[in-house]
């Protein structure tokens, strides 16, 4: 049968409906998959009963290999073996430029900004890199879960722009995983030592990993964490640690540097890391180096001398700390938690220092490397709607811009992509013929130009308004969308106050693979589609302006106009209607427009004659001033 | 009547128990729901409605069962099982006579 996890009371799922939610901490080096299960969160082993993946991705023309047999590819396969890959998500070509990173890839040559690495599997983007790191992340929940998820948690660093933010929910979409929030790595650290539901204060993230060194800020006001400085340093971790003890043994077995070949500097930064590990529970640890086939050295390291090894690198932290202290303006005295995040902080030295650093206990009990997934899957486990206390903490952003749909099927975005929901958003539309008294308002999803491009969600039609001249009604069309992500669209015509409106789920029936190939679509066809619009506008104007002489002429063409005058002017409308219709490209029918325009100058000058001495026919100079005084 | 807990399911409703800071014991019960008729409910337990339900203890455990559940549990043995990478509870119901292709439901 199922196996059966304990639920909350009154929360059991019914079979096929549970909501399985995992938390996702996708990690330069390594990632993690968390969930809840009986009331507890914790992070789930693969089958070899390991927890951390490393974030490595190897191709080959057969299968994508992920994890650690993909990394230990990484020096024989360098060109198909991608390591790191999340600091290259959301980064364009110009910025790799600016990483000054010597990466071993070869990036394609190619017109988009979107760097693409080149593998015997084809060119891969880093979004695709880290929806197959994603991938192997879902499998593992849903085999352990024996279920699908309903939704995941993904942490990003808190210092991601939105660009990398957008780039890591690609990445998910691509894996065909629902993204319930993104969440910043220290928020889910905070999250998972149950900081948000404690009192409200500010609270450290010290995260010490073995390459790259950040600290976090954060405000915790009415459930929600505000991140108010980050600091840090990207080349600085528990690595240098290992390097600092490898040169002391240098110096203490007198091996000069020349005697150092690749595979006997791994081996001294292997002992160096042993003789670390060992001193979190020893007092101190033998170290044996055989030197060559005769000697071997002999040597002891102790706590002492192993903290003034580490110290200096350990004060460095700690100037990133009193930076970031110095950029959130907040004093030490403040800090009323500092939570340890990343394998590094297991060191009892580490923990001494920061300890007497932010002059308070730093939280330790979750394991460091595991902390920021455990906080995640809290965080998916209660916004999948299982944990009945849950918060729900920070802002989601739509995921495509919702806008509707003007003439020529143009479309005229109201809220843009990416915009933190809730959020409301309205515009002023107006009457395109004179006379007209009613006004169909068609609600439209995606990044295209043109209406048939994107998708159609709704369409509803507002009746009843008082017959004026074109252009000059005012309707209101207003966007709201909820925390939930639901859309509703209102319109009203301002001088009659008729209303119409319509509810609509923007992501209903959308599936991730089709948000994803629209994004792509409207980044490959943004040239054609800006054509396009110029296009379609230039005939809506063209439309507009044959319209508005038609109306014209019939009116006073006759009066005001010699037949010679006539022709002419008919002539470059009639030029102008073949060219609306049959035109490729916008310059065409500006062209024919501008004809139609010299072609009725003095018309038009004439028209404007008469009807202002229309106007002021029988009344005074006097009046005018008057009603220009009120 | 009679319902019981193996150890390794016992030391694991302790487990959750004391990480979850608070709860009496579990409950277990049966839904009637999914594609075979019923199914197992395994809750943590606030709060015992003295008219409803009938408590049982067993190695350590509160177990708390509502009386319409009882009739259909009764002589249910509840084990923590793990296949391949997924692990989680188990009811053994003598009275229980088919279930669902998943797994998820049965009949009586």
């Amino acid at each position: 049968m199922a196996l059966l996890q304990i639920a909350e009371p009154g929360q059991s799922g019914k079979p096929h409906e549970r909501k399985f939610a995992v938390g996702i901490d996708l990690g330069t080096t390594n990632s993690l998959v968390a969930t809840v299960r009986s009331g507890k969160s914790d992070t789930l082993p693969d089958e070899n009963g390991e927890h951390l993946l490393p974030s490595a991705v190897r191709y080959t023309p057969t299968e994508t290999i992920v994890g650690k047999a993909a990394r230990e590819a990484a020096v024989e396969d360098p060109h198909n073996t991608i390591i790191s890959v999340k600091r290259l998500m959301g980064r364009g070509v110009e910025d790799l430029k600016l990483l000054g990173e010597q990466l071993p890839y070869e990036f394609v040559e190619s017109e988009t900004s979107v760097p693409r690495i080149k593998t015997v599997a084809g060119d891969k983007s880093a979004v695709e890199v880290s929806a197959d790191i994603l991938k192997a992340l879902k499998k593992r929940g849903e085999e352990t879960l024996g279920d699908e998820l309903v939704g995941a948690v993904i942490t990003v660093p808190a210092y991601f722009d939105d660009a990398q933010r957008q780039a890591t929910k690609d990445a998910a979409r691509l894996a065909d995983l629902n993204v319930l929030r993104l969440l910043n790595e220290p928020t889910a650290a905070a999250v998972a030592y149950g900081l948000d539901s404690g009192q409200e204060g500010v609270v450290a993230i010290y995260d010490l990993g073995g390459g790259t060194f950040d600290i976090s800020i954060l405000r915790l006001n009415k459930g929600v964490f505000e991140v108010m400085a980050t600091g840090g340093d990207s080349a600085l971790g528990g690595d240098d640690f290992d390097h600092a003890i490898a040169e002391w043994i240098m110096q203490q077995a007198k091996i000069s540097n020349d005697q150092l070949d690749a595979s006997r500097s791994r081996l001294l930064l292997q002992k160096a890391c042993e003789a670390k590990e060992a001193l979190a529970d020893a007092e101190s640890v033998d170290i044996t180096i055989d030197l060559d086939e005769q000697q071997t050295w002999y040597g002891s390291l102790n706590r002492d001398t192993l903290n003034e090894l580490i110290d200096p690198l350990i004060g460095k932290t700690l100037l990133s700390c009193r930076r970031a202290l110095r950029d959130a303006e907040v004093d030490k005295d403040e800090i009323i938690d500092v939570v340890m995040v990343g394998g590094s902080t297991r060191s009892l030295r580490v923990r001494e220092k920061v300890g007497e650093f932010f002059e308070c206990e730093p939280l330790v009990s979750i394991d460091p490397d595991k902390v920021v997934a455990i906080g995640a899957a809290i965080q998916a486990n209660a916004l999948a709607g299982n944990d009945p206390d849950g918060e729900m903490l920070l802002l989601d952003v739509i995921p495509l811009s919702l806008g509707i749909e003007t003439m020529g099927g143009l479309t005229e975005k109201i809220i843009h992509r990416n915009t933190p929901i809730p959020v409301s958003r309205a515009q002023e539309f107006t009457t395109y013929k004179d006379g007209q008294t009613a006004m169909a308002v068609h609600v439209v999803q995606g990044e295209r130009e043109l209406v048939d491009d994107n998708r159609s969600l709704a369409r509803f039609e507002l009746r009843g308004f008082p017959p004026k001249v074109a252009g000059a009604l005012r309707i209101r069309v207003t966007f709201q969308v909820d925390a939930d992500g639901l859309l509703s669209v209102s319109a009203m015509e301002e001088t009659s106050g008729v209303e119409a409106s319509v509810e609509v789920k923007p992501s209903y029936g959308l599936s991730d693979g089709e948000i994803e190939s629209m994004l792509k679509a409207s980044m490959e066809h943004a040239r054609d589609d800006i054509e396009a619009r110029s296009l379609r506008e230039q005939q809506v104007e063209a439309a507009r302006v044959i319209e508005a002489l038609d109306s014209a002429l019939a009116e006073d063409g006759d009066a005001l106009l010699s037949d010679e005058e006539k022709q002419v002017i008919l002539a470059a409308r009639d030029a102008l209607v073949q060219s609306k219709d049959m035109a490729t490209t916008s310059q065409q029918v500006k062209d024919a427009i501008a004809a139609v325009e010299k072609a009725s100058a003095a018309y038009v000058a004439k028209r404007m004659n008469s009807s202002v001495q229309s106007t002021m026919a029988g009344h005074k100079v006097e009046e005018f001033k008057t009603e220009s005084e009120d | 009547m009679s319902l019981s807990i193996s150890d390794a399911a016992a030391d694991r409703v302790k487990a959750f128990l004391e990480n979850r800071g608070k709860g009496l014991g579990v409950r277990l019960g049966v839904k009637t729901t999914g594609c075979s008729g019923m199914a197992y409910v395994i809750e943590f337990v606030d709060e015992i409605n003295p008219d409803e339900d009938v408590t049982f203890e067993d190695k350590g455990v509160t177990i708390v069962v509502d009386k319409k559940s009882l009739v259909i549990l009764d002589g249910t043995e509840i084990d923590y099982a793990k296949e391949g990478l997924n692990e989680g509870f188990k009811f053994t119901n003598p009275n229980e006579s088919e279930r669902c292709g998943c797994g998820e439901s049965f009949t009586l």
